[in-house]
């Protein structure tokens, strides 16, 4: 076991699953000498060389569509894209082609390649750095959609990314890339794909977060304790396919659902998880599932971030909100 | 080195045979074995034929939308002719007769048109990729393909084509360019047909050839006549060459015409005139290339009758079993979006079935 941040986790899988696999190559922006902006893939190229992790011209389609053409011919691809709100000029291979290569081909050509992409706001940052834009890709059939929340979830999920026979896209919370330590074997381990995670167990009301909003929402239940107000939270680690049973059954249990993201409301995920809540578990409902996400107005520049982020104070409200309903 | 030789900011063209079937330069003739030579021809004859009935079979309300390929056989025949079995073939969407000769079946290919998936499940050790309709977007599949080649040291070379309209997309751009960097072992093969459904080359770009935008990746580009597959052949063979020495990628510009609509939706009588389809039915590639196959001695008139008759068989038989297929089964619809399939899939399926045997299906 090591002490990890998500970053480290990140580094640490993909040093492991190359040392493990020479089918494994990594690359993207600035993502070989350097070692990324954020430094997840720091020292890879000096180990593995230039071959394996390598910088790409700065081109997103050719990054995506390249990892195309490589799991084509036998390669692993981890491809990195510098920021998710960077990804759209590669929205049209990974749409047209990532999601649909092994249907068009009927099983002939699998696509084992992950597209890791930080995501998400709350850095401070310059325009296109801060959106979620998950429900994006968790529409499209043929893509797996893996958000962590945990340096220990991190290496698991994205050591069954990579190992995933299909595409999976991978995004990584950069708001806590560094902000907390956890203890992660130094050994291969996976998380499995599709499974979300109890985070806590409780009898009140059942919530589902993920990414950065997963410990915002564990702040906002221990706020809640002296209020005697018990909430179930649930991680739910895949955005699709998501686990459908364990929020179910948590909710057949608590009989009030709320979902926390930091994507737009209107067909966010929230949309999605509710119709389920409601399609699954509509006669154990005791108040209408709600979702608090983040609004449908572009999101603001760092002055107005604040405005933009779900804060423990924010989520406790809502939380009861739907228990006192 | 050729290509060097045929560099298109001077305006040179690369041609071994002009477009009556007269050797330009005997010091160009490729030395073709006699058996590649009527392979080449015999499978530009069956993409005619097979274009010509897969036009009258959509006419007759029998196949859906198709993409002729009249025009431009030399263009890939003589490109696949230059390859060996392990190299890859990355298509777009107009390269029947150029998967013909890499061995894709007949019966697959009209399949896809058909409206079936299975036209696009070419076996691994064709090295065909499936066709692809997003312009240009191929071409980073290429590069991908020759990079994975590449660090696994595998000997072959990926040859991807791509239209004259294809090359104003950022995805070529991008494509051309990763693989320039990398030196890959790509060959890019433009199928310059004059078209893009409606719009002319004109309008694509201001610069006088598309093989020039090769000099910006600094990389080589050639102009060939894509309508002579001898200079096709020798071009693509000397781009491979470079390739597999690590020299990176080359552009392959074939000036070519595409004889018929974009697609059997389209009406080219609306956008280009009698003269020009009249200019560029003279200088079709089978015309020049069986008279230089019967100067050799390797074709003769009553061959040719023969080999028609007997494509006309084939084609007709070939698409009688396609038409037998019928429709797709339910669960092929599903099977394939991932390895494993998720519940929730599994769910709206047997939503469906149940529904299905409501009505009594």
């Amino acid at each position: 076991m090591a002490l990890m941040t998500i970053l480290d986790a990140v580094n640490k899988t993909l040093d492991e699953q190359m040392s493990l696999d020479e089918k494994v190559v990594s690359f993207g922006e600035d993502a070989g000498f350097e070692g990324g902006v954020f430094r997840a893939t720091k020292g890879l190229q000096q180990k593995y060389g230039k071959g394996r992790s390598f910088d790409t011209p700065l081109a997103e389609s050719a990054i995506i569509g390249g990892a195309v053409g490589m799991a084509v011919n036998g390669l692993k691809p981890v491809a990195e894209i510098q920021f998710s709100g960077f990804v759209f000029p590669a929205f049209n291979q990974i749409v047209t082609h990532v999601a649909r290569y092994r249907n068009r081909t009927k099983g002939t050509y699998n696509l084992p390649m992950v597209i890791r992409m930080p995501y998400g706001g709350g850095i401070r940052a310059l325009e296109h750095h801060s959106e979620s834009i998950e429900s994006l890709f968790a529409h499209i059939p043929g893509l797996k959609v893996v958000i962590p929340s945990t340096p220990y979830d991190t290496k698991g999920l994205l050591t069954a990314a990579i190992k995933d026979p299909d595409p999976v896209i991978f995004f990584e919370p950069k708001r806590i890339y560094r902000a907390f330590k956890q203890e992660v074997p130094e050994t291969e381990y996976q998380v499995p794909i599709g499974k979300a995670k109890v985070v806590k167990e409780g009898k009140d009301i059942t919530v589902v977060a993920w990414g950065a909003l997963v410990r915002e929402t564990e702040k906002a239940i221990k706020l809640l304790e002296k209020e005697n107000i018990s909430v179930e939270l649930i991680d739910l680690r895949t955005i699709q396919p998501y686990d459908k049973e364990t929020i179910t059954e948590s909710v057949k249990k608590t009989g009030r659902f709320l979902v926390v993201h930091e994507a737009y409301k209107s067909y966010g995920p929230g949309a999605e998880l509710i119709s389920m809540v409601n399609e699954k578990a509509f006669l154990h409902l005791e108040a209408p599932p709600t979702r608090l996400t983040g609004f449908d107005a572009t999101i603001p520049l760092p002055k107005g971030e604040h405005h933009f982020i779900i804060s423990p104070n924010r989520i406790a409200s809502e939380i009861k909100k739907v228990v006192n309903f | 080195m050729l290509i060097k030789k045929f560099d298109p900011l001077k305006k040179k063209i690369l041609e071994v045979l002009d477009y009556k079937g007269n050797i330009v330069d005997e010091k160009l003739e490729p030395k073709i074995n006699d058996e590649t030579l009527i392979k080449m021809y015999k499978t530009m004859l069956l993409g005619r034929v097979a274009d010509t009935k897969a036009l009258q079979y959509q006419r007759q309300g029998r196949m859906l939308t198709y993409a002729p390929i009249k025009g431009q056989e030399a263009a890939q025949v003589g490109v696949i002719a230059a390859l060996e079995k392990d190299d890859w073939m990355v298509p777009a969407f107009r390269e029947m007769a150029g998967m013909l000769y890499k061995g894709a079946d007949l019966k697959q290919l009209f399949l896809y048109w058909y409206g079936n998936e299975e036209g696009n499940k070419f076996s691994k050790d064709l090295k065909i990729l499936p066709i692809s309709v997003p312009i240009a977007s191929q071409i980073n599949h290429a590069a991908g393909v020759a990079y994975a080649s590449k660090l696994q040291e595998l000997n072959e070379v990926t040859v991807a084509y791509v239209g004259d309209g294809g090359t104003s997309h950022g995805e070529f751009h991008e494509g051309v360019n990763f693989a320039a960097t990398n030196a890959l072992p790509l060959i890019v093969i433009i199928q310059n047909n004059q078209w893009a459904i409606s719009t002319p080359r004109s309008v694509q770009t201001i610069a006088e050839t598309l093989a020039q935008k090769a000099v910006a990746y600094g990389i080589p580009g050639i102009q060939v006549d894509g309508n002579d597959p001898l200079a096709m052949y020798i071009a693509t063979k000397e781009a491979k060459e470079r390739a597999l020495k690590g020299d990176g990628p080359t552009i392959i510009e074939a000036l070519t015409y595409r004889l018929g609509p974009h697609t059997t939706s389209d009406d080219p009588t609306i956008y280009r005139s009698d003269e020009e389809l009249k200019y560029w039915e003279e200088r079709d590639p089978l015309i020049r290339f069986k008279k230089y196959m019967i100067d050799k001695g390797l074709w003769s008139e009553e061959l040719e009758e023969k080999q028609i008759e007997e494509n006309n068989n084939y084609v007709n038989k070939t698409f009688k079993e396609v038409e037998g297929t019928g429709l797709i089964d339910l669960d092929e619809v599903f099977k394939y979006n991932y390895e494993i399939m998720h519940k929730d899939l599994e769910d709206q399926i047997n939503d469906y079935k149940e529904f299905l045997e409501s009505e009594g299906k």
